[in-house]
């Protein structure tokens, strides 16, 4: 039955609905408490092959959404037919986190029990929650083994939660400009921003949803959020001291371009993110941590999928560091791992931006694993 | 790194390395010496890189490579955690070759060290009567522009290795793509030595 349903998939980016955990079996959360029923929204490019052995699973950052190719998908110059992860070969599955806003079920999801939106009664989100609700969808669509899981920023981080729960299920991951684990300073910006948001009068509590919603706080959030997600050199690059045409008459209008383009880019987040999803995203990213309770020497043990570990010069929000981190835990486990950190000047922006040595790494890796290229680390 | 090597040298690298052994190879390249080492030898493989391109080309063919810089030590590795670290051609152009060398010899439990000596006859010749710095087949570089930082000859070498008490195991002499038994600080212009500690 399911076969049929997934010929339909080809190379389609419309989005579909998988709805599942329905009472009395929720979804018991990394909190403890049960969430379900819960759907999530995903896209899928490309065919799967009859050993569903091509699939290939996107895992996005904090504020992305499924649409992850074709036109105005957020990493298309990295998917797609004959790109990096080429969709003529693979078949591309992407799923909006639980906890997002962006078709799966969220704080603005309705409460099947209230009939009102969630708002702050949805339980607390981690990144194991978002990798077990992809698990149940991976397993209905009757995948049993994933060729390759990817994802830069919090998608790294599920990655490298697949590697921990489920290391049997995939071939290889690939985390990129990531971390084992959030640092003071990278929780420190996400709770300016929670806190732009929560200030905001509209907020309510949370409770917002029959209003209008808090978008000053949250623009502001996004606003600090586009300033860590830069860097100096790319800042220099594409605004410079450079002033605006039309100045206002007020003495703190935004008179230099990046002001405006900061203010634009806050002004048009709000038109498509909840502010609620915000908080929840950014806790469940803040109370990420691979290392809890475990060593590093034995986090990635036993684990025989291939790994490849990508990080970026002039990535200051997740430096590279913290990548090798990563390899160092690969290295203490015996894990089949590379590590590159590509030259980029973009900032954390680079893992979407950079097309060139990112997109060819990538590409040369999942064929090397599709073709089952070893390099005898077997043991 | 760039790299000159003659194809015997990665034969007889090949012949000091047991069956099923594990590899590290520092400053490995495009991987051709570890994928000839897989194919023949069935090691488990590890790189160790510094360019980008480098790293990419060995992605491709599966090998497994870190990108890293060799003088900022193996810290991530254990004691004798391989069977081999390999410094082919790498040596000459580490800022502290002393430092690399002990390092290899503190994770591999034997290391196998190639280098161009700098005390081959032709090198002799162009100093001697050129009055100027040799650029030879194996030293393929002007002055202003090299990756090489430290020069040596075979003899320089088997100096360091009395002096620092590493136990030279065996030790092979190349030329024109040949072995040379004949003084080979005179008519090698490559140097191999697998050592131990």
């Amino acid at each position: 039955m399911e076969d049929k349903q997934l010929i339909t998939h080809r190379q389609t980016s419309k989005t579909q609905y998988y709805t599942f955990a329905f009472p009395p079996d929720e979804l018991t959360l990394e909190s403890e408490e049960k969430l379900g029923p819960v759907t999530l929204a995903y896209e899928t490019y490309g065919e799967l092959d009859a050993e569903k052995s091509n699939a290939v699973l996107i895992a996005h950052a904090l504020t992305g959404d499924t649409h992850v190719a074709g036109q105005d998908g957020w990493w298309g110059n990295l998917i797609g037919p004959a790109k990096g992860i080429d969709t003529n070969k693979y078949f591309v599955i992407c799923s909006n986190v639980i906890g997002g806003c962006k078709g799966s079920t969220g704080p603005s999801s309705i409460n099947p029990k209230t009939k009102k939106p969630f708002g702050l009664t949805f339980p607390l989100i981690s990144i194991s929650d978002m990798v077990e609700a992809q698990k149940q969808l991976i397993e209905y669509l009757g995948i049993v083994k994933l060729l390759s899981v990817v994802g830069g920023s919090m998608g790294g981080m599920q990655v490298l939660q697949w590697m921990l729960s489920h290391p049997n299920k995939i071939q290889s991951a690939i985390p990129i400009a990531t971390t084992l684990k959030h640092t003071p300073q990278q929780i420190a910006f996400n709770e300016v921003g929670r806190q732009a948001v929560m200030s905001d009068p509209d907020w309510k509590k949370g409770d917002y949803y029959d209003s209008v919603p808090p978008s000053k706080g949250l623009a502001i959030a996004r606003m600090i959020g586009h300033i860590t997600y830069m860097s100096d050199t790319s800042m220099n690059e594409k605004f410079g001291r450079k002033t605006r045409a039309n100045k206002e008459p007020f003495k703190f209008s935004a008179d230099y371009e990046v002001e405006g383009y900061l203010r634009y880019r806050g002004d048009n987040f709000v038109k498509r993110f909840d502010a609620n999803s915000y908080l929840y995203l950014t806790k469940a990213i803040d109370n990420f941590n691979l290392l809890n309770g475990h060593s590093l020497s034995s986090i990635f043990k036993g684990l025989k999928a291939k790994v490849m570990v990508l990080a970026f010069k002039s990535d200051w929000l997740y430096p590279a560091y913290q990548s090798q981190e990563i390899v160092k835990a690969c290295k203490l486990a015996g894990v089949d791992a590379s590590y590159c950190e590509i030259t980029s000047t973009y900032g954390h922006d680079s893992f979407l931006l950079e097309t060139g040595q990112e997109t060819q790494l990538i590409g040369n890796f999942l064929n090397a694993v599709a073709n089952g290229n070893s390099n005898g680390n077997h043991t | 790194m760039t790299k000159q090597t003659h194809p015997i040298e990665h034969k007889v690298i090949t012949s000091w390395i047991t069956s099923g052994a594990s590899v590290l190879d520092l400053g490995c390249g495009d991987g051709e010496l570890l994928s000839l080492l897989i194919e023949t030898k069935q090691v488990h493989a590890q790189g160790v890189e510094l360019s980008e391109q480098a790293i990419s080309n060995c992605v491709t063919v599966g090998l497994s490579v870190f990108q890293q810089d060799i003088d900022t030590g193996l810290t991530d590795y254990a004691e004798k955690s391989f069977d081999y670290v390999i410094l082919n051609q790498t040596l000459q152009q580490v800022k502290k070759p002393d430092f690399a060398i002990k390092e290899a010899l503190r994770v591999g439990k034997k290391v196998i060290i190639g280098f161009p000596n700098f005390c081959y006859i032709t090198d002799r010749f162009q100093i001697f009567f050129r009055g100027k710095v040799p650029v030879s087949a194996s030293l393929p570089y002007e002055w202003y522009d090299t990756p090489n930082l430290h020069f040596l000859s075979i003899a320089d070498f088997k100096e360091y290795c009395k002096r620092n008490l590493v136990t030279v195991e065996s030790s092979v002499f190349i030329s024109k793509n040949r072995k040379v038994r004949f003084l080979p600080n005179l008519f090698g212009e490559v140097g191999l030595f697998l050592v131990s500690k």
